[in-house]
């Protein structure tokens, strides 16, 4: 039997569960930091510094809740390429290679050692059977820890979704697959991507159990993957967790969400925004106040700067386009990396990246967030701040 | 060495890397208790048990995925998409993702997943059965794509794949499944990128794969009793990599090559052959190099197919216009 439990999408913040101190003030540093690195990335797509960026504004608290929820000494995160932003608690060199990644650098997808989580997942879905299969890896070897994969709403369309999910649940393979439903894919809302009522009920076709929860109760997520998590734990199977929870943002830097978005959603969702509402619950709690505030934000900036400085000061060498194809390549891929190796020492003088991280005062010049949409700052606005 | 089918080589390298290598696991759709639909795999089920050997759902693009993350779990799967059409279910698996993980991530994850298909025509399949697609795997970097005619070379390039660091797409021709050969006992490996000369070419060469081998070298056989010219044979076996250094010697030794293959002929592997020499060999060339492929269409019916097949008459007709030009 399949139950899709519903938790109320809007309102008053479920709980107070037992308020851990410490993992309140862990969520708060990390919605805050995913928010600020999600804005310094669109400032830095603008300035020509990343090539291609995908706002996370507004969806903070579904991946941080989940990330939070798992072991990281032990679990695995498989994800596509907006939830990444989120996963500031994978550490400094981790972040440090997403930007590096989104500059475009051929270095960027290396997983810092250590760190267990896939690579940026740019083809919808694809993800889904590495997770099952992964998943399914662990449990044949005997190794601890689940493994938890992120799709969007738009891509639980595509093949890969059912015939990742179906095979999770034949095998009952240690898995949380995260639906991040955001309302939109693209341009396209959920009305015109399913006919099914909710994505958590697309887990009754795969066997297994579809849980959909408010994507911006950031404690109510922490709680779901916890459940989901224990159960993957104990062999008993994968769980989908269905997060409802809004883009605040463009689809990418390439997107214009003006032209599809209707005038009042994003007011409405703003009024929803998680990270103030966890801050608000904390305040009325007694457990949050300006000052701490005003530390966290400041902690989060000296760690951005620091990451920042150094993902931008990452020298690109031309050649390593041709490198780590195959463990043994060919003469053929030999002498086309030893032409540009020709190339480009010929050209050294233009072609080698000059980025020195000098430009930082630049990037924060131009760094202004009105909340408009449509290109020039980040989407979103700073409505979080206390 | 002992006398045996392809699929009793194929058999027997499977069931000898999993006992070499307990990393080693099956996956396919009928691979364990039905032993797969050609039997390639029977025995396996019995001897190293279901965690070791798995049916899965009708997924070929999951089967292929599900590989990736098995293999960055520490496994080395052993894929079977039960007929070459059906790969086209998992080409994005195969070439936007197995072919890619290793330089997505600078070689932080690399999966070392062999896929096996059956695949070809002759034997009066119905349609995606009977497909020759292993030229769009070709174009995949980080793929390898081997292609035995015979049962001894089966076992060396599974040998091979099973063991590669990297992944490898083996094609195996359904016609050939069930003739036999000498295969040498114990170790026997066929490294990636070595092709066979069949026979030494002084008048012309064939350059081939798979089932088109035998078919070349009866071709080869009637033109010498026909002309009295000394046609060589050369089995590719590897298409990625290729080995350009043995079709390039043999072109600069007899000048006069035909390309065979299966396929259809427009943007088929022969293309790259002849391109590859074109530009390594062009001053050996004593008379324009010319193709026998199957013809332009998705895939021929049972009835019509042996038309669109390249066949002995075909190739000796293009070695004729070679040796006459």
């Amino acid at each position: 039997m399949t139950d899709v439990e519903t938790v109320p999408q809007i309102g008053p913040q479920i709980g107070p569960p037992a308020l851990d101190p410490g993992l309140a003030e862990t969520l708060v540093s990390d919605l805050l930091f995913a928010r600020r690195l999600s804005e310094r990335m669109w400032n830095l797509q603008r300035q020509g510094r990343l090539t291609t960026v995908a706002p996370l504004a507004g969806q903070e608290a579904a991946v941080i809740g989940v990330v939070r929820a798992l072991d990281l000494t032990t679990d695995w995160l498989v994800p596509y390429y907006r939830d990444v932003t989120g996963y500031g608690a994978l550490g400094d060199e981790f972040v440090e290679q997403l930007l590096v990644y989104w500059r475009g650098h051929p270095d960027g997808g290396r997983i810092p050692d250590g760190v267990r989580a896939l690579p940026v997942q740019i083809s919808l879905a694809t993800q889904l059977p590495h997770a099952t299969g992964l998943a399914w890896g662990l449990k044949v070897r005997g190794t601890p820890g689940v493994v938890c994969t992120f799709v969007g709403d738009g891509a639980t369309s595509e093949g890969d979704f059912y015939e990742a999910i179906n095979l999770a649940g034949v095998q009952q393979v240690p898995l949380i697959v995260v639906c991040i439903n955001n309302g939109w894919a693209i341009s396209t809302p959920t009305g015109l991507q399913t006919a099914a009522e909710t994505f958590a009920a697309k887990g009754a076709a795969a066997g297994i159990p579809g849980v959909r929860v408010d994507g911006n109760d950031v404690l109510a997520v922490v709680d779901a993957t916890r459940r989901a998590r224990r159960r993957a734990a104990a062999g008993d199977g994968p769980t989908l967790l269905e997060l409802v929870t809004y883009r605040m943002g463009a689809h990418t830097n390439s997107d214009d969400p003006t032209r599809y978005v209707p005038d009042d959603e994003l007011a409405e969702w703003r009024a929803r925004d998680p990270i103030e509402r966890f801050a608000t619950t904390l305040r009325e709690a007694g457990m949050w106040d300006d000052a701490r505030h005003e530390a966290a934000l400041a902690a989060v900036e000296e760690r951005l700067e620091r990451i920042i400085e150094r993902a931008l000061a990452r020298d690109v060498d031309p050649a390593a386009a041709l490198d780590h194809v195959v463990a043994s390549p060919s003469a053929r891929s030999l002498s086309q990396r030893a032409a540009i190796v020709e190339r480009s020492g010929a050209n050294a003088a233009d072609d080698i990246d000059d980025d020195t991280g000098d430009d930082a005062d630049d990037e924060a010049a131009n760094h202004s967030v009105d909340g408009e949409w449509g290109g020039k700052a980040e989407p979103g606005g700073l409505s979080w701040r206390a | 060495m002992a006398s045996m089918t392809m699929l009793a080589a194929i058999r027997e390298t499977l069931l000898d890397e999993m006992a070499r290598d307990e990393r080693v696991v099956l996956l396919g759709e009928d691979i364990g208790t039905n032993g797969g639909v050609f039997r390639a795999t029977d025995g396996a089920l019995e001897r190293f048990g279901p965690q070791r050997v798995f049916d899965t759902p009708i997924s070929e693009s999951t089967i292929v995925g599900a590989s990736v993350g098995l293999s960055i779990a520490g496994l080395v799967p052993v894929a079977e998409i039960q007929f070459g059409g059906f790969t086209m279910q998992a080409y994005h698996q195969l070439v936007g993702q197995l072919a890619r993980m290793r330089y997505r991530s600078r070689s932080r994850y690399h999966c070392p997943v062999t896929v096996r298909s059956a695949y070809g025509g002759g034997v009066r399949t119905p349609e995606h059965h009977s497909d020759s697609v292993e030229a769009p795997y070709t174009h995949a970097p980080g793929l390898s794509v081997v292609v035995p005619s015979n049962a001894a070379d089966a076992k060396g390039l599974l040998t091979t794949a099973v063991r590669s660091d990297d992944p490898v797409v083996v094609f195996e021709p359904i016609p050939c499944y069930r003739s036999s050969c000498e295969v040498p006992d114990g170790e026997h490996v066929v490294p990636l990128g070595v092709a066979r000369e069949v026979r030494a070419p002084d008048d012309a060469v064939i350059i081939t794969w798979g089932a088109m081998v035998d078919v070349a070298v009866t071709a080869a056989d009637v033109v010498q009793e026909q002309r009295g010219a000394r046609v060589g044979v050369i089995d590719l076996r590897s298409l990625a990599p290729i080995d350009v250094d043995t079709i390039v010697r043999a072109t600069e030794r007899c000048g006069r090559v035909v390309v065979v293959h299966e396929a259809p002929l427009t943007a088929g592997f022969g293309a790259e052959v002849v391109a590859t020499l074109q530009e390594e060999a062009f001053y050996s060339l004593e008379a324009p190099i010319r193709r026998v492929a199957g013809a332009d269409v998705g895939s021929a019916p049972p009835l019509v197919e042996d038309w669109c097949r390249p066949d002995v008459a075909r190739i000796v007709a293009a070695l004729d216009a070679a040796l006459e030009a």
